[in-house]
Parts: C-alpha cells; sequence; structure tokens
C-alpha cells in the first residue's frame, strides 16, 4: 500500500481500521442469540486483528498507523441449550446458541468508537492548525 | 536577506518540530488499539536546543569534546507506561491527548510569535 505520509494518512487509516471493528462487533450483536441445530453451524463471534503499519521512512519521521489485517472467528464454544420443541432442535433436543457475548461486545463498541471520535479529533485539530499555517504573515 | 532568515529562523525550526511531533503523537493515538504498540515521542527540548545553539554544555574551544547528540535516529525515544496493560500496548490515551493538545497549544504560539515578526518586518519595509 501506498506510504504514510501526512496526519491525514495516520487518522484516516486508523479510522478505517476502527471501522472494521466496529462492523465487527454489529455483525456479532446482530446475531447474538441465533440457535443452530449443529455446533459447526452456530455463529462464532468475529474478531478483527489489529496490526501496526509502519511508514517506509520510520527511522526518521516516526509514523505508524493501525490496519485491521484479519478478521477471526472467536473460539468461544456456543452454548448448548436443550429445547426438544424448537423446530432446529437436533436428534437429541438440542439447539446451540450463538457464541456471543453481548457484554464483551458492548464494552469493545464502546472503545472503539471512544478511539474512532479521538482519530477524528486529532483530523479536525491538525486541519485547523494547516489552515492557519497557511494563511501565514497576512 | 541573510538576517531577514536568522530574524525568523528559530520559530520556523521550532514550527517544524512541533509538527513533527504532532505526527508522532497522531501515530500514537491511531495505534492505541494495537497490541504490543509501543508508544513513542519525540525529545523537543533537546532538538531544539541543536537549533538554537543553546544548551546545557556548550563547547567553548574548538578541541573540546562536543557532548550534544548528533545522531538525528536517537531523538525519538519510548514512552514509559504509567499504567501497563495485558497486550503489551504502551498507548495510555490521558497522557496522548494531554501531550497532544499540549503540544498543539504550542504550535499554536510559535505560529503567532512568527506572524508577529512577519508583521514587525512588514511594517519595517513600508515604513509607515
Amino acid at each position: 500500500m501506498a506510504d504514510i505520509n501526512t496526519v491525514f494518512d495516520i487518522s484516516g487509516r486508523a479510522m478505517a481500521a476502527q471501522l472494521v471493528r466496529l462492523n465487527t462487533i454489529a455483525s456479532n450483536l446482530a446475531n447474538a442469540g441465533n440457535l443452530a441445530s449443529s455446533e459447526d453451524e452456530a455463529y462464532r463471534s468475529l474478531k478483527p486483528v489489529f496490526e501496526t503499519k509502519y511508514a517506509d521512512e520510520v527511522r526518521k519521521n516516526g509514523i505508524a498507523t493501525a490496519q485491521a489485517v484479519d478478521i477471526v472467528e472467536s473460539n468461544r464454544l456456543p452454548e448448548k441449550l436443550y429445547l426438544p420443541d424448537h423446530p432446529s432442535a437436533d436428534d437429541d433436543g438440542f439447539v446451540y446458541s450463538a457464541a456471543v457475548n453481548i457484554e464483551e461486545e458492548y464494552v469493545e463498541m464502546m472503545e472503539a468508537s471512544r478511539q474512532y471520535q479521538n482519530n477524528v479529533e486529532v483530523i479536525t485539530t491538525l486541519r485547523t492548525l494547516m489552515i492557519r499555517t497557511i494563511s501565514m504573515g497576512k | 536577506m541573510k538576517s531577514i532568515g536568522n530574524h525568523l529562523n528559530f520559530h520556523a525550526s521550532a514550527l517544524q518540530l512541533r509538527s513533527r511531533r504532532n505526527d508522532i503523537l497522531a501515530s500514537n493515538i491511531a495505534n492505541a488499539a494495537t497490541p504490543n504498540f509501543k508508544a513513542r515521542d519525540l525529545n523537543y527540548d533537546q532538538q531544539i536546543r541543536q537549533v538554537g545553539g543553546t544548551g546545557p554544555l556548550k563547547a567553548t574551544d574548538s578541541k573540546h569534546f562536543n557532548v550534544a547528540v548528533k545522531n538525528p535516529h536517537q531523538t525519538l525515544f519510548y514512552r514509559q507506561p504509567i499504567n501497563p496493560s495485558l497486550d503489551g500496548n504502551t498507548v495510555e490515551l490521558s497522557v496522548e491527548q494531554l501531550e497532544f493538545s499540549e503540544n498543539s497549544l504550542r504550535y499554536q504560539t510559535s505560529l503567532e510569535f512568527l506572524n508577529n515578526r512577519i508583521a514587525g518586518l512588514m511594517s519595517a519595509i513600508r515604513g509607515e
């Protein structure tokens, strides 16, 4: 990918990464409580993998941004529920509930949105400073 | 022309350093959620001393050893976390936000100094 030069690259890409994180949280919450007839079919919560992406000249300028490089399924196991009357129950009367912990997702959603806001704040501040710098001496 | 350059040089360098530091702090904030990321910062005081030619130990003779750090790679240092986290990330948002707001304020101050100096030059040139 292209090199990281300005604060718009730094914070912009970090915002994109946080947005991936928010998307996975939305998917997880949308599927929370879904029931499936086998453990393999049951939904597993998705988690993004963040990595630091350094600028080519990082030894000189110390610039780095964040990137969501992968999305993995968590290893939490689906809950096994005994509901023999449920239409998707298996032969023994069990259904498997999606492996999503709602509280965990909520906490992560708050953290992700805070960090998104922080990046917006950085861009807003530095943009104002840039505008003032352009009109220097006037 | 050189005297005009000298007149503006110090604050221009300060502005550049503040801008560099803003980029580094933005990188820290961008990586607030990345595991094992180590927050870094720029040693502003040391850098500006080099620009201004002042410092705690200045050689008065050419044969004296120069103790100032000349290597630009050593100007970035790693931040020591106050509350270390389990994932190895040393970005503390409270610290970074504080440093960032302070740094952008100081950037504005340098900009103001530059503007005043330019305005002084302009009024001298116009002779009003």
